[in-house]
């Protein structure tokens, strides 16, 4: 039986990130775009996680900071998905379109 | 006391009158409008009797003195919100009461206007039976009774002044009282606007006797005059009865202001008798009567008076021997006797003045009904040149005016020989030297009145019928209401005259004694008690006139009249329809410019009013209107648009500046120098999001290796 230690957690959550990096910079769809923004900001949350499993072992089972910080990360994104696509909505209505490359009225 | 104490009732009757021909005139019977109007006058006049008569036994036990009531302070405060400093340095208060006063003169007034006023108010109840307007000219006949009794019974200059525009009022409404016609209009105008000159001067006058007397009461006024303090020849007396003279030039007409008077015969001819002959015109003379006090201390002012009215006699007398129209013969008669009653007060014959202007009030009233009856019975007809042979036709008419006539010419015992001669006489005694040629002015004027009458009378009722057959068919005599008024009339101007009986002709001269605590003789003396001094100056009058001239004088006037009567007697007696004026067929060039009354309209029209063009120039009022006009247009206006031009180009530069300068450089200068200056940095936004978020990686990963591999 493989020992799974913190180490392996984090590189989970460098290949969540690269991942949501990549969705983030090539994907054209907004929603795919926010799709990929949760990707990242999960693997922030399981980096936190991961630090706080390792914290745990080293100053006793009350030691919870890095999951309670995680809770809150997971609230963020759902307040921030809520806003996204609120205002993905209303420039639906607009613009008659999702695509972010289009969003360029602020553009000289 | 009763008729005394509410002596205030005698003005307010005709007021009460009038006021109910104003509101209610329209909607009450002919007859009703007769009750009231006449009524009210009629009892004025009673009134006016009770008062005099108990005026008469209070003076007896009040030393002669003018009896005053006062009802209250009308104009003015006792705050001293109008006070003002007189000449003397003392602060004096601005205040006139609406106070009454009764002395001999306004006694004399009071009676003549009261009884005359009546018998015109009875007199026009006949002659305005059959015009429209009926219960108008009655309102308007007793509003001016109330103007004239209010001028008349005033104790102070300024409810004089009242009365005084009052009355010209009521001459302006009653002279357009036939207002359809045009020239009955711009005759009241005429007569408003002329009055108006002498109103001014009046006013400024009144100014100046409150300024150096400190009040405007005539008991003040007077008293201060004859205490002594003042010079005689005092320049600002001098100043200040000059100036009411110009008032009582204009509503007596006087040269140079006469000229209202003959047109305001366009008015009703009962109008004309009462407001043009009897009693309005007779103000002027009350005034200077009524400042004698002042003009004794003024010898220049009473050279004027003197002077102004012999002119004026003579002058109207000339026009009025050739006069065509009946009633402008008259009226031209009424200026020619005002200005013997102004030579009479000119040469400090007081009492012979007033006592003319009561004789007069007889029979100039009685000749203006009298025409007014010859109108009334030729169907309207005024030129004499279309009557003639009236005298069997309306007898009572005839009669009436002849005893006028005979009273005007100066034909003893009649009123105006009484007159007259008291005013002849006491010219040619006044001064002496330069002062006789007045009295050959007046001589002169006298025997032209004989002969203008005169040849009235002829023209009229004998000679030869010259009107149509039609007019001739409807002569017929007034009815008894107009008769009436005529035959007391007549008895008045034949004995009213009696009263001023002179000593030479072994009677009393009461008329004049009875005035004596007015004028005080017209001595400028101190008279700290008026009746001691009356008496002296009463003592020194006898003996004036114990000379044997007078005789002679008096002779010479009556011959004057003989003359005057048989020259028209023998030019005008057997007038046919070709009759010929005796001036014309002598000198057509003089009778032309007598006819034409000497060009006087024709040259106000070219020097005051501006009707007429002097060469190409209009002068006088419209003159100076046009003067106006064209500096309005043309300066005025001018200026505006100059100011206009000027408001333009600036604009126009403004503008420019603003576009160029403000906008182009101030405003657009910033903004493009910024664009200029961000022209590289755009070039970094190049609005991809996603190559932001790159670029956002790209530093990310570079702090990272920055930080994990220094």
């Amino acid at each position: 039986m493989l020992n799974i230690s913190t180490l392996h957690y984090l590189v989970l959550g460098a290949a969540l990130f690269l991942l949501g990096i990549i969705g983030v910079l090539t994907r054209r769809n907004v929603v795919i775009v926010l799709m990929s923004i949760e990707l990242i900001l999960n693997a922030v949350n399981l980096n936190l996680v991961a630090f706080s499993r390792y914290w745990q072992s080293i100053h006793g089972p009350n030691a919870l900071h890095g999951q309670i910080f995680a809770i809150f990360v997971i609230t963020d994104a759902a307040a921030e998905a809520a806003v996204g696509l609120g205002i993905l909505i209303a420039f639906f209505r607009n613009k008659e379109t999702v695509n972010v490359d289009e969003v360029n009225l602020l553009k000289w | 006391m009763l008729f005394l104490n509410n002596i205030w009732l005698i003005p307010l009757l005709p007021a009460f009158g009038a006021a109910t021909m104003f509101f209610f005139g329209r909607r009450l019977q002919k007859s009703s409008v007769n009750a009231v109007c006449v009524g009210v006058v009629a009892l004025a006049f009673l009134f006016a009797c009770g008062a005099v008569l108990q005026y008469n036994t209070w003076a007896d036990a009040n030393n002669h003195q003018p009896f005053q009531k006062i009802l209250y302070t009308w104009l003015g405060t006792d705050t001293g919100h109008m006070n003002y400093v007189t000449n003397g340095g003392t602060q004096a208060a601005f205040q006139a009461d609406a106070g009454f006063l009764l002395d001999p003169l306004s006694s004399i007034w009071l009676l003549f206007v009261t009884g005359v006023g009546m018998l015109i108010h009875i007199y026009s109840t006949g002659y305005m039976a059959h015009e429209g307007g009926y219960y108008r000219f009655f309102g308007y006949l007793n509003l001016f009774m109330f103007s004239m009794l209010t001028l008349i019974l005033a104790n102070n200059y300024v409810l004089m002044f009242v009365g005084w525009e009052g009355v010209g009022l009521c001459s302006y409404l009653l002279i357009g009282f036939y207002f359809q016609r045009k020239s009955a209009s711009d005759a009241a105008n005429k007569a408003f606007i002329v009055n108006r000159i002498g109103d001014a001067g009046f006013l400024l006058g009144m100014f100046f006797i409150a300024w150096y007397f400190g009040s405007l009461r005539y008991v003040d006024v007077n008293h201060l005059a004859r205490s002594g303090q003042f010079q005689i020849g005092d320049p600002i007396i001098t100043a200040a009865t000059l100036l009411l003279f110009v008032g009582a030039c204009g509503k007596s007409a006087q040269l140079p202001l006469y000229v209202w008077l003959p047109d305001a015969m366009e008015g009703p001819t009962p109008v004309s008798a009462l407001i043009h002959a009897a009693t309005m015109v007779t103000a002027g003379v009350y005034m200077v009567a009524r400042s004698n006090a002042l003009f004794v201390l003024a010898p220049t002012s009473m050279k004027v008076v003197a002077i102004i009215g012999a002119l004026t006699a003579i002058f109207a007398a000339s026009i009025g021997l050739v006069q065509n129209d009946i009633k402008r013969v008259l009226a031209y008669s009424t200026v020619s006797q005002l200005g013997y009653m102004f030579l009479a007060l000119g040469v400090g014959a007081f009492a012979a003045g007033v006592f003319h202007v009561f004789t007069h009030a007889f029979f100039k009233a009685l000749l203006f009904l009298g025409a007014g009856s010859v109108i009334h019975a030729m169907s309207g007809e005024q030129d004499m040149r279309n009557m003639g042979d009236l005298r069997g036709r309306i007898p009572t008419t005839y009669w009436t005016m002849f005893i006028a006539t005979l009273a005007i010419a100066g034909i003893p015992p009649f009123a105006g020989f009484f007159s007259k001669d008291e005013i002849l006489w006491q010219t040619w005694t006044s001064e002496g030297g330069a002062y006789r040629i007045l009295w050959g002015v007046g001589y002169l004027t006298a025997l032209m009145t004989a002969f203008y009458m005169f040849r009235l009378i002829y023209l009229t009722f004998f000679s030869k019928p010259r009107m149509s057959h039609e007019v001739e068919h409807h002569i017929h005599e007034s009815p008894s209401s107009m008769t009436v008024p005529l035959v007391v009339l007549a008895v008045m101007s034949l004995f009213a005259g009696f009263l001023g009986w002179p000593h030479s002709l072994g009677g009393s001269d009461r008329f004049a004694k009875y005035l004596d605590p007015v004028f005080a003789r017209g001595e400028a003396k101190v008279l700290v008690e008026e009746g001691k001094a009356g008496q002296l100056a009463a003592g020194e009058k006898e003996e004036e006139r114990t000379s044997p001239v007078e005789y002679g004088l008096m002779g010479l006037s009556v011959l004057a009249a003989i003359v005057g009567w048989m020259a028209a007697s023998r030019f005008y007696k057997e007038a046919d329809k070709r009759y010929a004026e005796p001036i014309n067929a002598a000198t057509p060039a003089v009778y032309t410019t007598l006819l034409n009354k000497y060009y006087v309209d024709e040259g106000y029209d070219y020097a005051f009013t501006g009707r007429r063009k002097l060469g190409g120039v209009r002068l006088g009022v419209m003159g100076l209107g046009e003067a106006s006009s064209w500096f309005d247009s043309h300066i005025i206006d001018g200026a505006v648009n100059a100011a206009g031009w000027i408001t333009r180009a600036t604009a126009t530069l403004s503008s420019w500046w603003d576009k160029w300068i403000i906008d182009g450089i101030g405003v657009n200068g910033p903004p493009i120098l910024a664009r200029m200056l961000s022209y590289p940095m755009r070039l970094f936004e190049w609005g991809l999001v996603q190559w932001y978020a790159l670029v956002m990686t790209a530093g990310l990963v570079g702090f990272v290796f920055y930080y994990v591999y220094r």
